[in-house]
C-alpha cells in the first residue's frame, strides 16, 4: 500500500528518481526545474541513493553525458525546461535514433523570446518530432505514476524510445500537492532491473555507435525508428494496465472525464485539466452535456482512441498552450483535427491557445469556452477557427 | 617507456579499409596512440574526417568500443560513458579484467571552436578520460574552412588570398596553455612527426588519474596543400622551426621535450605548403615577420616556464 504524502511537483520528480536510484544522471539546472536537481544532489549527499551525477556545463551537454551513459548500459534520467530543451534539441533526435532508454522530465516553460520562465508548452511541443515519446501529467500524482511507468515504457525490448515526463512550470512544479507514494522495494519490483543491450562498455562484444548514414540506409534506420515508437503504444497501454493492477491507478492514452455522453468536448493536457474538471461539473449540474478528454500521450499520438471517443460530439473545443507559428492553429488542434478528418460524421472544431508565458486560464475562460460551443452548435457555423483566451488585443 | 618493436606488435584497434586521404596524420596518430595501452579503451569521436571516414555503415574501421554522437560533445559524450562504468562499477554489474580507459577525438574544429565548452566541463568535472585533439588547423571535412586554430595568414575557403586581404588575419588560439589552466594532471603538445614523443604521451596520459589532453599536429595533405608523401617531413619542420613545440605539463611542471639543434626560421615550416604561398609575394613579406616574431615570443615564453628533457633519448 502506498502513503499520502506532501510534495510539489519538482520534488515528487526527485522522490520517483530517488526509488529508481539511476545508475547516472546527467543535468544541468534551469527554472523552473532547478529544485530537481537540487534534491537529488542531496539525496546523493546524504546517500540515500548511490547514483553517479554529471553535473554538466550545459544541458547540450548534459543529454550528450547522458546518451554517453546510456549506451555504457544502464539507467539514466534527466531534467530540463524550456532554454535548457531547446539546446538538448539536436541531441534528442540522436537519443532517440540510437534508441536509448532514458527518462527526461521536463518541466514546461514558455520559450524565449521574450524571455520568460512561467508554463507553457511551447518547449515540449517543439520538441514533438524527435522522436520521443511523449507523456503529459495533469498534477503530482500523474508525475509520480508517469515517471514509474517511463522506466518500463522506454525500457521495453520493443521499444527502446527515450521518454519525455511532463508537467507544467510553476503551476505543478511549484505546487505543494497530496499524492500516493509507493514503497521502495514495490517501485524496484515494478521497474525491474534494467537489462543492458549492446553496451559500449561490453569489451567482448565490441560496438560502433553512430555510423554515418549515406543514402542507401538512412531512410530504413528512420523506418525501424518509427516502428519502435509505434509500437510503443501496446506497451504504454499495457504498462498502464500493469500499473493500475499493482498500485490501484491504472492510465491510458487519455482520461475522459464525464465524456462517454457529452456532446460537447474539451480537449487539454497538463494542469488544466484541474480547471477543465471544475467548469464541467458546475455545467452537468446546470444539466450541460459536457465532457473532458485529457490527453496523456502525446507521442505517439493516440488518433484512433481520440476519433473513437470524440466522433460522436457535436462541437469540440481543443485548448493549445502553445502557438504554433504560421500554421492552422495549435499542434494538439491539428493533430485532434486530422485524427477526426476520415470519420463519416465528425465534430466540429475549434482551437483555443492559452496560457502562454504561465498567462491564468480561470473557470470563467472555460465557461466562455463551452458558450462558444453552444453557440457553434446551434448557428452551426464557426467566426474564428482559432482564438486566444485571456488576452489583451 | 615501450619500445617501437615492441608497440609494432600490439594489436591493431583501427584498421585499414577506411576512407581518410592517403597520408592523413589522424590514422597514424590514432594508431599509435592505441598501441601505447593495452587496456581496453572506449572512444567517443566528434563528427569530423576521421568519423566519417571510419564507419560508413555498414562499415567499421574500429576494433575497439566507439560512439559518435554529433560535433561539439565528443568530451561530455565520454563523461556520460565513464560515470556509467564508475556507476556499475561501484554495483558489481560489471567486473573487467582489466581497467577500461576513455578517450574522446576531435579535431580542431570540434575541439578549439564548437566543443571548447563541452571540453572544458568534462576537464574541470575532473573525468577519467584522455581527448586526443587531431589539430590540422582547419575544417578540413567541409572542405577546408578556417578554424581558431588556424595559422595567421593561411589559405582557407573562408579566409581567401583576395586584393585586400591575405588569408586568415588572426592568430592561432593557444588552445594547449587554455587546457593547462584547467589544472589537470597532464597536457601535452606532440605530433605523429616523432612517434616516440607521442607514444610516450599517450602512455602518461593514460596512466594519469583523472583527465589528460594531448594536442597533436595532425597533417592535412589535401589542404596544407603538400605531396602526400610529405606529412610527416614537413610536420618536423614545425618542430624545429618552433612553430609547433613539443612539450607537456604533468601537475603544473613545463617540461620541453624537444629542441631543434638549430632554429629554423619561419619560412621553412610555411615554404612547402601551398596554403602559405601567397605569404611569399613580395607585398605579404610582413605577414611572414610577424608570423616569425609571434613564433619567437612563444617560444621564450615557453623556454621562461619549461625545463628541457627529451623525449628522443
Amino acid at each position: 500500500m502506498g502513503k499520502r504524502v506532501v510534495m510539489t511537483g519538482n520534488e515528487t520528480v526527485a522522490e520517483a528518481v530517488r526509488q529508481i536510484n539511476p545508475d547516472v544522471i546527467a543535468a544541468y539546472p534551469i527554472t523552473p526545474s532547478t529544485a530537481v536537481v537540487e534534491y537529488i544532489s542531496q539525496y546523493i549527499a546524504d546517500g540515500l541513493i548511490d547514483t553517479e551525477f554529471v553535473t554538466a556545463e550545459s544541458e547540450h551537454s548534459a543529454l550528450s553525458a547522458c546518451i554517453g551513459a546510456a549506451v555504457g548500459g544502464g539507467r539514466v534520467v534527466n531534467a530540463t525546461s524550456g532554454q535548457g530543451l531547446a539546446l538538448m534539441w539536436e541531441m534528442l533526435y540522436i537519443a532517440s535514433a540510437m534508441r536509448l532508454p532514458i527518462i527526461l522530465a521536463v518541466i514546461n516553460r514558455a520559450l524565449s523570446g521574450p524571455i520568460n520562465i512561467h508554463g507553457d508548452h511551447s518547449d515540449t511541443m517543439g520538441a514533438r518530432d524527435c522522436g520521443w515519446i511523449q507523456l503529459y501529467s495533469e498534477d503530482c500524482q500523474e508525475v509520480y505514476d508517469n515517471i514509474l511507468q517511463a522506466v518500463r515504457i522506454s525500457e521495453h525490448i520493443d521499444v527502446r524510445i527515450p521518454v519525455i515526463v511532463a508537467l507544467d512550470g510553476f503551476i505543478t512544479s511549484h505546487a505543494i500537492e497530496t499524492l500516493e507514494t509507493e514503497g521502495d522495494e514495490d517501485v524496484r519490483r515494478f521497474i525491474g532491473d534494467y537489462i543492458p543491450l549492446n553496451s559500449i562498455l561490453d569489451i567482448k562484444n565490441i560496438v560502433t555507435y553512430g555510423a554515418i548514414d549515406f543514402q542507401d540506409y538512412y531512410f530504413e534506420h528512420k523506418r525501424h525508428q518509427l516502428e519502435g515508437l509505434h509500437k510503443s503504444a501496446e506497451v504504454i497501454k499495457s504498462v498502464g494496465k500493469e500499473f493500475g493492477k499493482t498500485f490501484g491507478r491504472e492510465y491510458g492514452f487519455f482520461e475522459g472525464y464525464r465524456l462517454d455522453d457529452a456532446e460537447y468536448a474539451i480537449v487539454v493536457m497538463n494542469s488544466a485539466g484541474g480547471t477543465v474538471k471544475t467548469v464541467i461539473d458546475d455545467l452537468r449540474d446546470k444539466g450541460r452535456k459536457v465532457g473532458l478528454l485529457k490527453l496523456r500521450i502525446f507521442r505517439p499520438f493516440p488518433a484512433i482512441g481520440i476519433a473513437e471517443a470524440l466522433k460522436t460530439k457535436k462541437v469540440v473545443a481543443v485548448l493549445d498552450r502553445t502557438s504554433s507559428a504560421g500554421a492552422q492553429g495549435g499542434p494538439l488542434f491539428n493533430e485532434i483535427r486530422s485524427a477526426l478528418y476520415n470519420e463519416p460524421t465528425r465534430p466540429k472544431a475549434v482551437n483555443y491557445i492559452y496560457g502562454l508565458g504561465g498567462k491564468d486560464l480561470t473557470a470563467e475562460h472555460i465557461r466562455g469556452v463551452y458558450e462558444a460551443l453552444e453557440r457553434i452548435d446551434k448557428s452551426r457555423k464557426i467566426d474564428r477557427l482559432v482564438d486566444y483566451l485571456n488576452l489583451r488585443e | 617507456m615501450a619500445k617501437l618493436k615492441d608497440l609494432a606488435l600490439r594489436e591493431e584497434r583501427l584498421i585499414g579499409g577506411h576512407r581518410l586521404c592517403p597520408g592523413c596524420g589522424h590514422s597514424i596518430v590514432i594508431r599509435q596512440i592505441l598501441r601505447t595501452v593495452e587496456n581496453p579503451v572506449v572512444i567517443a569521436n566528434a563528427t569530423g574526417c576521421l568519423e566519417v571516414c571510419t564507419t560508413v555503415f555498414p562499415y567499421s574501421a574500429w576494433k575497439t568500443p566507439w560512439i559518435h554522437s554529433a560535433f561539439e560533445n565528443a568530451a561530455a559524450t565520454v563523461s556520460g560513458i565513464e560515470a556509467m562504468y564508475r556507476a556499475l562499477k561501484r554495483r558489481g554489474k560489471i567486473k573487467p579484467e582489466k581497467e577500461i580507459k576513455f578517450m574522446a577525438i576531435g579535431g580542431d574544429g570540434g575541439t578549439y571552436d564548437i566543443g571548447l565548452q563541452s571540453l572544458s566541463g568534462a576537464m574541470e568535472r575532473g573525468h577519467n578520460m584522455v581527448y586526443v585533439c587531431n589539430d590540422n588547423e582547419a575544417y578540413m571535412n567541409t572542405g577546408g574552412q578556417r578554424s581558431s586554430a588556424t595559422p595567421y595568414g593561411a589559405y582557407t575557403t573562408t579566409t581567401p588570398v583576395g586584393k585586400i586581404k591575405k588569408g586568415k588575419q588572426q592568430f592561432r588560439k593557444d588552445l594547449t596553455q587554455i587546457m593547462v589552466s584547467h589544472n589537470i594532471p597532464y597536457v601535452a603538445q606532440t605530433s605523429p612527426a616523432r612517434w616516440k614523443d607521442l607514444t610516450d604521451k599517450a602512455k602518461k596520459a593514460f596512466d594519469v588519474e583523472g583527465p589528460a589532453f594531448l594536442n597533436v599536429l595532425s597533417v592535412c595533405p589535401t589542404d596544407w596543400k603538400i605531396p602526400t608523401s610529405m606529412g610527416l617531413r614537413i610536420t618536423q619542420l614545425a618542430h624545429d622551426t618552433c612553430f609547433w613545440p613539443l612539450y607537456e605539463v604533468e601537475n603544473g611542471r613545463y617540461k620541453i621535450n624537444y629542441k631543434p639543434k638549430k632554429k629554423l626560421p619561419i619560412e621553412e615550416w610555411l615554404k612547402p605548403q601551398g596554403r602559405f604561398k601567397h605569404l611569399f609575394q613580395p607585398e605579404n613579406r610582413d605577414i611572414i615577420a610577424m608570423l616569425q616574431e609571434d613564433v619567437d615570443r612563444k617560444w621564450e615564453e615557453l623556454n621562461r616556464l619549461a625545463t628541457y628533457e627529451s623525449s628522443t633519448a
